[in-house]
């Protein structure tokens, strides 16, 4: 099977710019990346037909091996017609998407932030405090910045009150206390 | 009997244009809805009675014969998820039908709802039936295109932030499975299933590592398999309950189907099945961990759905009949099992006002029945004797015990593990919004709550709206059904038997398609 090689270097270069592009946060941007996906791949299964030949019309006294395979252009066509449709539903869902938040951006699943916040050691009921915040989800992380800070100013405390005697009261007094001393 | 096959494809698709006809008149399109779907559960059943009885059918579309034109397939494994799928979208149809009638249609847009739920229904059924590798992709696009409909349903901002993950994630695998496709195709020049599987075995191994690999990775992506599974957990729990318990009982389904063709049909050989061993112990383990730390239950039921994707997996890796048909047998369970425990989780929102166990409380004394309804299914999908979750559990320890590497020790080891782990998960969920009393919700403090997170205000405390009588009894059915399969296991398991048995090895399958073999004048390329 012979390839052509601008052929190949074109779908390597879709795909890739498709690939970067679909990583993008911008909804607008993975749509283009899809597109770039999407007929990277359409390219893949001209490319997978082999060699260009004849008209697949039969005529008399042509061998098979000279026709072009016309099965690819068709699963081509079928391929098209899919991501038509679908990039005509991902611009409906940016359009609504910016009418409700001005925006296209994706963010992070609200759980998966609260996990990495528990998971970060930031206390649930202060995870829950900084949720009701006016900025919404996004200002989150500014927040989280200076609640760091307290906690390992905590932490110090907590370090050496139990450094000094290990059988120290809970861990909330020592905060408390730790935040008293620069008052 | 041939011509039933791609009835059931018609069926829902004539139901779609009728149903989207009659937008204007929302009764008589639940009805069209409910004609279309109930057909096809008839049409499902006569096919599986007479597939098993008279062996598989075969549909050459058009009178084009076999490795020209498109092919459609029902042997035992198709007829048998056609049953079970039509089953639980008729199920799920009339809670949703419930759900709308309570509502007043207000957070489901009726015109659209019923027609893409009928599309969606076709898309599955495509893919049970497609004999054809393109055919398949095809099915796999119309259940996916309806799905991101779905997910977005009325399109608020939390759904469409859920959905734009699911919808990416989903057209990133349907192009790596086109992708295959076409690597498929330049490989052996076809993309019938049966003939790929015949000259398969003239391409050097390393190609057919590299071409199962890719497919593996796109189904992979759609039936949640660990290392891609990130996306379910995020995009399924906000979509509306019915929604939800459809996609969580059959999309990932679906793929698994899928994984099932490819390492019975196109890829017999064995050589990943060790790795798929592995990929299957990661997907039970991670996947009921995460569930272990959910406060919300949707969220929960999706990572036990990830983590018993896993037992499928571990059946089809083992590459044995007795494993495939453990396989077999468990993802009917888990399809009916997992919508059931979706449904009713639906139905502990309405009485609720919320889906977090931190705030339920109470919901015994309020309403016993719900009680019983999640209460059967969470025990069933925990592996408690006698349910079927039990029975399939049991098929799938003793194929792996029966493969007898090291390997499929340590399986059943994880998998004895993972299903403590649901049960923990579930009965916890139980307690705490049921057992435990509404005036303990505040301020409540056990060990049990320590490590369990959700989002600060993602679910906070709704209207509590009442329960319709149609969607309990559609919950009801499903549970009944549930319970159903403990009693017809024998036969259950005797139906996997067999049409794990039509799988062990490609020949089964290529002499549906090529009952006299392939002509020789068809071979010369």
């Amino acid at each position: 099977m012979s390839i052509s090689i601008v052929l190949l270097a074109v779908m390597a270069v879709m795909y890739a710019s498709g690939v970067y592009l679909l990583l993008e946060r911008s909804m607008t941007r993975v749509l283009i990346g899809f597109l770039l996906v999407g007929n990277a791949t359409n390219l893949l299964i001209l490319i997978m037909a082999g060699k260009a030949g004849l008209a697949p019309i039969l005529e008399d006294g042509v061998t098979a091996s000279d026709y072009t395979d016309p099965l690819p252009e068709a699963l081509i066509l079928t391929a098209i017609v899919i991501t038509f449709g679908v990039s005509a539903f991902l611009m409906a869902l940016i359009y609504r998407s910016w009418r409700l938040a001005q925006d296209d951006e994706v963010d992070d699943d609200a759980d998966d932030v609260a996990m990495r916040e528990v998971a970060g050691g930031v206390p649930e009921e202060e995870a829950a405090e900084a949720g009701d915040t006016e900025f919404g989800v996004r200002a989150e992380a500014a927040i989280s910045d200076a609640r760091d800070l307290e906690e390992a100013d905590e932490r110090a405390a907590e370090a050496m009150a139990t450094g000094a005697n290990p059988h120290s009261g809970p861990p909330t007094d020592n905060g408390s206390n730790s935040e008293g001393g620069p008052r | 009997m041939n011509a039933l096959v791609p009835l059931v494809v018609m069926l829902p698709l004539l139901g779609a244009a009728g149903a989207l006809a009659l937008g204007r008149r929302p009764r008589l399109q639940r009805i069209v809805t409910l004609v279309a779907l109930s057909a096809v559960l008839a049409v499902s059943i006569v096919l599986l009675i007479v597939v098993d009885s008279q062996g598989a059918l075969k549909v050459e579309v058009g009178g084009w014969t076999a490795p020209f034109g498109i092919v459609l397939i029902a042997d035992r494994l198709t007829a048998l998820m056609l049953v079970v799928s039509a089953t639980v979208l008729l199920a799920v149809l009339v809670f949703s039908v419930g759900q709308g009638l309570a509502d007043g249609d207000d957070e489901t847009p009726v015109t659209i709802y019923y027609p893409t739920y009928l599309i969606l229904a076709t898309g599955v059924f495509t893919a049970f039936i497609a004999g054809d590798l393109f055919n398949l992709y095809v099915g796999f696009e119309i259940l996916l295109v309806s799905s991101y409909v779905l997910i977005t349903l009325g399109g608020t901002e939390p759904r469409i932030r859920a959905g734009v993950t699911y919808i990416v994630v989903s057209l990133v695998s349907s192009m790596l499975f086109l992708a295959s496709i076409a690597m498929i195709y330049g490989a052996v020049g076809t993309v019938n299933i049966a003939q790929i599987s015949l000259r398969m075995a003239d391409i050097p191994v390393d190609v057919q590592i590299l071409l199962h690999t890719m497919l593996l990775v796109g189904f992979g992506i759609k039936a949640a398999v660990f290392p891609l599974s990130f996306w379910l957990p995020d995009s399924y729990p906000t979509a509306p309950a019915p929604v939800t318990a459809v996609f969580a009982g059959l999309l990932t389904k679906v793929g698994v189907y899928a994984i099932i063709r490819t390492e019975t049909i196109i890829f017999p050989g064995s050589e990943l099945n060790p790795p798929l061993l592995v990929v299957a112990l990661l997907t039970m383990v991670v996947g009921v961990l995460g569930a272990v730390a959910q406060a919300d239950i949707k969220r929960l039921l999706s990572f036990t759905l990830v983590s018993h994707i896993g037992y499928m997996i571990l059946g089809v890796a083992l590459g044995s009949v007795a494993g495939t048909a453990a396989a077999i047998f468990y993802i009917v369970h888990h399809i009916i099992v997992q919508t059931t425990l979706f449904l009713a989780t639906g139905l502990i929102e309405r009485q609720g006002g919320s889906t977090s166990i931190n705030r339920l409380g109470g919901l015994l004394k309020a309403s016993p029945v719900i009680a019983v309804l999640f209460f059967i299914p969470a025990l069933n999908l925990g592996g408690i004797p006698p349910f079927s979750g039990f029975l399939g559990k049991l098929a799938l320890f003793e194929a792996s015990a029966e493969q007898g590497s090291v390997l499929a020790y340590v399986l059943i080891g994880g998998g004895a593990l993972v299903s403590l782990l649901t049960l923990y998960a579930l009965i916890r969920a139980w307690n705490m919004a049921f057992w435990r009393p509404a005036a303990d919700v505040e301020g409540y403090d056990s060990p049990l709550m320590r490590n369990v997170t959700e989002a600060p205000h993602a679910t906070a405390v709704r209207e509590t709206r009442s329960t319709p009588r149609l969607m309990v009894a559609a919950t009801a059915g499903m549970v009944a059904v549930g319970i159903a399969i403990t009693f017809v296991a024998g036969p259950l398991f005797a139906m996997s038997t067999r049409a794990a048995q039509d799988l062990e090895g490609p020949g089964g399958y290529v002499n549906i398609v090529f009952p006299g073999g392939v002509q020789p004048e068809v071979t010369d390329d």
